[in-house]
């Protein structure tokens, strides 16, 4: 019997079954931030542990950074001892830093990628949930927790239960101006937030083949919204072409590549692999999506109404009224009707240059309505200056939005971008969870595209029409 | 880690599907550099106003929730971000065990924890038990009907005895890793350790860029 594209590298990293059932899996490489690893290197202090491998890991600070000119002085000192712990805690156990002000400092779902440290075939963890994000390159990537972090950093394994496989087929080509963001919500609306509970996604079909990398990213990013412990696309050419494209310092290069690459092309899944569970969408039929309510499976096409409570698939009556409460909308109405405060471009899911031409596309030429604040972060200090170069921030700015710097940002608020109580965000994040933006604040995920035009217009639209009548 | 043989204490419930862990600690918590110092501010945005003081209005407030130590909630609780922050701000918030409902959605059922909080929680000898819909509905309507209801929670016959005449008893099951890890409190990395030859031998032979 074949063998899935997840099988394959779980088979190839797995150094022990143990009596209990669970699987001794080595651990590739490891990612770290500021805020989900001081704990870990506390515990290593306190055991006396040391780190086996750090050449295998790459810290950046991402989340608390400030993303304005003069994000080199943290005002919040809780922030500021968060980082300092970092810088401290790389400089003592000799891992790889990208600080803030170098040219590769960034999200760090996006420098890893961008940097050329995630690669086919890896195993990848990093102590956040959108490490699923690296799926997008064929590799096995998923979040962890700070206590596995540790065990990362002493043992360089992890004690894992085997997942189990869905593969997610999507059919048919992508109407105009839809995009991944589009189809992972739409997967994500019919399986629900749980959905992918103890599983790998595997995204595969006409349509996931058709998209960037960039775009599988997105995808890949956002599995973790439908509870999956990650998602995976196999390797192609557009995979590799990414890969040896451009300055990456981490890819392999000359005969290492040819070699790499010879054994990338074993990856994807074989034809007679069996999945556990399968679920096909006809991508043609996917509309703009927008989210509703307080978690990403609360999502509609932006042309239907705001569901009734009792009548929303896979949430019940008091799961409705509970999240139209918090967002202050009413069953029926439509969310081309909604206005919005605030426009959010950026975060792990949709900062990537890609992200960033798609918006400017739309606000080239316009600018932002008057009341809105729009902000767009660059998920990288190397999206950043590629964007400068392709005069992408001039055109933001003449758009009224503000250009920032790299960093999470309004995608979880942790530093000072944050929503006000009670505003209503367009958001190309990815959760939008009760007070995930600011407490009190009101998240709209939609794709980067949609952002831009609710910016323009002051309210929602959908974007296949907005494109015609302007 | 402390093992987790027996517990007794008060049950409260949280009537909420999907409580993810942003509600469960809010990120302006997660700048600590501490392991420490989280329970006042779990369920943070729900539990107090704007004002800070305590909110009348979330169920877990109630004067006859004061002392529980076992939360039973809805399906895919601790859904989203890895923070185990999550989990250290329930343990110092006093509670010991959560208790919550798979989904049956016919040829499939959906697990009642998220997976990454699934396993900080075992890191943290608390421990999570998945109970089916019915159960959980029932154990809903005995807090409802009895004030201060407590129950027991017995980890090695993997059963909940709710206190109440005559007792009812509810069997669960366990993943034996986790029920293990529970049971004798061990300290994974040790554990880990135990396999350092086989680990050196697979890194002696393993390329990440090849076959």
């Amino acid at each position: 019997m074949g063998k899935t594209l997840f099988e394959k590298i779980w088979n190839k990293h797995r150094i022990k079954d143990l009596p209990d059932g669970s699987t001794l899996l080595y651990i590739d490489r490891h990612l770290v931030h500021e805020v989900t690893s001081p704990q870990a290197f506390e515990g290593i202090r306190l055991a006396g542990y040391t780190v086996r491998s750090p050449h295998l890991a790459v810290a950046t600070m991402d989340h608390n950074v400030p993303t304005t000119e003069d994000r080199f002085s943290i005002e919040d000192p809780v922030s500021r001892s968060q980082v300092e712990a970092l810088r401290k805690n790389c400089a003592d156990f000799g891992i790889k830093l990208f600080d803030i002000g170098d040219d590769h400092q960034g999200i760090v779902h996006v420098i890893g990628p961008e940097t050329g440290i995630t690669l086919p075939g890896l195993t990848i963890v990093c102590g956040d949930s959108h490490t699923s994000t690296h799926g997008a390159f064929g590799a096995l990537a998923f979040g962890i927790g700070t206590s596995e972090v540790e065990h990362v950093l002493v043992t360089q394994t992890l004690v894992q239960r085997k997942p189990s496989t869905i593969k997610v087929e999507f059919n048919g080509r992508l109407g105009p101006h839809i995009f991944s963001k589009d189809m992972v919500l739409k997967m994500i609306g019919i399986i629900g937030t749980a959905g992918g509970s103890g599983s790998v996604l595997e995204y595969c079909g006409e349509a996931v083949s058709a998209l960037s990398m960039e775009a599988r990213m997105t995808m890949c990013n956002m599995s973790i919204e439908g509870g999956a412990r990650a998602g995976m696309i196999a390797p192609d050419d557009t995979t590799f072409s990414y890969i040896s494209s451009r300055k990456r310092p981490y890819a392999p290069k000359g005969e290492a590549l040819d070699r790499a690459l010879a054994y990338w092309r074993t990856l994807p899944s074989d034809a007679d692999a069996v999945f556990d569970r399968s679920i096909t969408i006809d991508a043609a039929r996917i509309a703009p999506q927008i989210t509703w309510g307080t978690n990403p499976g609360m999502v509609i096409d932006i042309d239907q109404p705001i569901p009734e409570p009792g009548f929303a698939e896979n949430y019940s009556r008091s799961d409705v009224e509970n999240a139209l409460a918090y967002m202050g909308l009413k069953p029926g109405t439509k969310m081309t009707d909604v206005p919005v405060d605030v426009v959010f471009i950026g975060s792990c899911t949709n900062s990537r240059i890609e992200d960033l031409r798609q918006a400017a596309a739309i606000l080239k030429g316009r600018k932002k309505a008057e009341h809105v604040q729009l902000l767009v972060v660059p998920g990288s200090h190397q999206v950043r200056l590629q964007a400068e170069a392709e005069g992408l921030d001039k055109i933001f700015m003449a758009a009224g939005a503000q250009w920032r710097y790299a960093g999470c940002s309004m995608c979880l608020a942790m530093n000072p971008d944050q929503l006000q109580p009670q505003q209503r965000a367009a958001s190309t994040s990815n959760r939008n969870f009760e007070g995930r933006q600011g407490k009190d604040g009101r998240t709209h995920l939609v794709s980067p595209e949609m952002a831009a035009a609710a910016a323009v217009n002051g309210k929602f639209v959908d974007i296949r029409q907005w494109k015609e009548t302007s | 880690m402390k093992p987790f043989t027996t517990h007794t204490g008060i049950v409260a419930t949280l009537n909420r599907a999907n409580v993810d862990t942003d509600a469960i600690i809010p990120k302006q918590f997660l700048k600590s550099i501490k392991r420490t110092g989280y329970g006042p501010n779990a369920f943070f945005d729900w539990r107090y106003t704007l004002d800070g003081n305590p909110n009348p209005d979330f169920e877990l407030n109630q004067q006859r929730f004061k002392d529980r130590s076992i939360l039973v909630a809805r399906n895919n609780f601790g859904c989203g971000s890895s923070r185990e922050h999550a989990v250290w701000a329930l343990v110092q918030d006093g509670y010991q065990v959560i208790i919550a409902p798979g989904k049956d959605m016919g040829e499939k059922s959906l697990p009642a924890f998220a997976d990454i909080f699934r396993i900080n929680a075992a890191k943290n000898g608390l421990l999570v038990v998945e109970l089916s819909e019915d159960q959980v509905d029932e154990i809903f309507g005995f807090v409802e009907r009895h004030s201060g209801l407590k129950a027991t929670i017995d980890l090695v016959q993997q059963q909940i005895v709710l206190q109440v005449d005559p007792p009812q008893v509810f069997e669960f099951e366990v993943e034996p890793a986790i029920k293990e890890q529970l049971l004798k409190g061990l300290d994974d990395i040790a554990q880990t350790l135990r396999y350092e030859t086989d680990i050196a031998r697979f890194e002696e032979n393993h390329d990440p860029l090849g076959p």
